[in-house]
């Protein structure tokens, strides 16, 4: 009994080891990864057309999905504010802190999710299948750089349609912050807007671009590398692959964030 | 070195690995200028792995590659970027870019490597269609199109830029037998009216005893024999004349051995 014991917790002793190894490989790999599609911008012309094409894709089309994801974040953090500060009897605060937990953390980080789900899983999917079906293989051969071409107008696309989604979630939300208070439970509105604008101060404003630019850095680098180094990472190949691959993207571009999230706060306050 | 001169392609004693695998054992092969050349094989022997060292998209374990002068084992990046302007590679399943149209695949080349206008890329994108037979499908997207069709799209993006040199893989692996003759007739004309030099991996015999100048046979990662049609056929090797007549592998297989295998799944 204790050696059947015994052999079983030294095989999982052993194997600690391997998951230690994955992260340091994949993180490497990422590394590698980041520094090479960067290292286009400079070896070769700018790829204005592709990334305004992938504007459209990761920026315009994400847009509807932020107003609305804005809107009702805004309203359901206005109620829970109103709420705590009526107890304080200080509701005049309200659109000071609405707008300041929306600007500094929740606008970035929620944006940043609605990407993930929307864009970086899809991209993810993408490239793997290209990866799949040797289209990286056939760029190769064609003598046209996939970091080029395919790789750095995604990213990016990332790091500027981010921030610019990200105010459009704070300003949705502050609409919707002001729908909640003052509309529906008559905070005066003066109140409401003076707070607001005498409490935001540059540097608040400034650690959202500073979040969002890195997010969508993050996200998307992620949510590239693993389709594109599915053929080395995930053990099965195929449709299976595939979608390991991207369950794997969007977690880990998730908490990466999220580890981002907290440096910069930590960092900037 | 003369024999540079008449070879393309060069390959010394390749060997290559997948992880700790053995693909191929210490590879002789090289192919002439203007040649069309064959590789055959049974399913796994290593055709395809040695056509990507040759397309270099693997880094093989020892050995040389070189082709038209370059070796490519140790190039840099910029030696082989321009190499493979003059390469042109059709791959199995086509390998166009699902997010274009098929003509916008087969033009993409061009607009990469050159500084024709519009409509010059235009016209030409619409010459190979018409040699590939696709003409009025070039707005389609790949997904729209049959297996053949996409081989000869593919085909088409591979010879787009006039390469000096071709790699097809699998050219007539699921067409119907008139689209097969087709291409093949096509293979044929590509290096009669180009000059193209020409490397196909295929398994239909009777594809290959047509357009093949010489044909290459491996066998579990080793050369079985290089030689024209005729030599071929009239090989005295069991394993080709196998598989020229489709004969299976007759394995001598003793009872008691096969119930082991079955039984435990070793040997
Ligand atoms: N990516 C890979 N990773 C590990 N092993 C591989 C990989 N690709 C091929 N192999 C192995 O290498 C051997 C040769 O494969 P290869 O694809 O070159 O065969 P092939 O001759 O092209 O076969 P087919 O006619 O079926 O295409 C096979 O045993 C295969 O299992
Ligand atoms: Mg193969």
């Amino acid at each position: 009994m204790l050696t059947v014991f015994m052999t079983k917790a030294k095989a999982k002793i052993e194997h600690l080891g391997d998951s230690g190894v994955d992260i340091v490989e994949s993180s490497g790999r990422l590394g590698v990864f980041l520094f090479n599609t960067l290292s286009r911008l400079w070896m070769y012309r700018f790829p204005l057309e592709e990334t305004i094409k992938q504007l459209l894709f990761i920026g315009a089309r994400t847009v509807p999905l932020i107003l609305i994801s804005g809107l009702f974040t805004g309203m359901v953090i206005a109620l829970q504010f109103y709420d705590t500060l009526i107890r304080f009897g200080s509701v005049d605060l309200l659109g000071a802190a609405v707008a300041m937990s929306l600007i500094r953390e929740l606008g970035p980080v929620m944006a940043a999710l609605m990407v993930i789900a929307r864009v970086g899983s899809a991209t993810c999917a993408e490239i793997g299948i290209m990866r799949n079906e040797q289209q990286f293989d056939a760029l190769d051969c064609m003598a046209i750089d996939s970091y080029h071409y395919v790789m750095l107008p995604r990213l990016l696309a990332a790091i500027v349609s981010v921030p610019l989604l990200t105010a459009m979630f704070d300003t949705f939300g502050i609409g919707g912050g002001y729908i909640v208070g003052v509309l529906i439970h008559g905070v005066s509105d003066g109140a409401f807007l003076v707070g607001m604008a005498d409490t935001i101060v540059w540097n608040d404003v400034w650690m959202g671009i500073v979040k969002s630019f890195l997010f969508g850095l993050v996200i998307m680098s992620v949510c590239l590398s693993k389709g594109f180094y599915l053929h080395i990472e995930q053990k099965q190949s195929g449709a299976v692959g595939v979608s390991q691959a991207t369950t794997q993207a969007v977690v880990l571009s998730a908490v990466l964030m999220l580890f981002v999230d907290y440096i910069v706060s930590s960092l900037m306050l | 070195m003369t024999s540079s001169n008449k070879n393309i392609i060069e390959v010394n004693n390749l060997v290559t690995h997948y992880g700790d695998r053995q693909i191929l054992n210490g590879i002789d092969f090289s192919v002439e200028k203007g040649e069309i050349r064959v590789i055959m094989g049974g399913s796994g022997s290593g055709k395809s792995t040695l056509l990507n060292h040759m397309l270099a998209l693997l880094t093989p374990t020892s050995g040389s590659i070189v082709i038209d002068n370059v070796d490519v084992v140790n190039a840099n990046r910029k030696t082989l970027l321009k190499l493979r302007q003059k390469m042109g590679v059709a791959f199995q399943g086509g390998a166009l870019f699902s997010s274009m149209t098929v003509g916008e695949n087969i033009k993409l080349p061009l607009q990469h490597h050159t500084k024709l206008d519009e409509h010059t890329i235009d016209i030409m994108t619409r010459l190979k269609l018409e040699l590939m037979n696709l003409a009025g499908f070039e707005d389609l997207m790949p997904s729209e199109l049959s297996g053949g069709m996409l081989k000869r799209a593919g085909l088409a993006r591979a010879v787009i830029m006039d390469p000096k040199l071709l790699f097809f893989d699998e050219p007539s692996a699921g067409l119907d037998p008139v689209t097969a003759v087709e291409l093949d007739e096509l293979i044929l004309k590509l290096r009669d009216a180009m000059n193209m030099t020409i490397i196909v991996v295929t398994h239909e015999l009777e594809s290959a005893f047509k357009i093949a100048d010489r044909i290459t046979v491996l066998f579990d990662g080793e050369i079985a024999i290089t030689g024209t049609v005729d030599e071929i056929k009239n090989s005295k090797d069991v394993r080709i004349q196998n598989m020229i007549n489709r004969r299976a592998r007759d394995e001598h297989l003793d009872a008691d051995e096969y119930i082991k295998r079955l039984t435990t799944g070793k040997n």
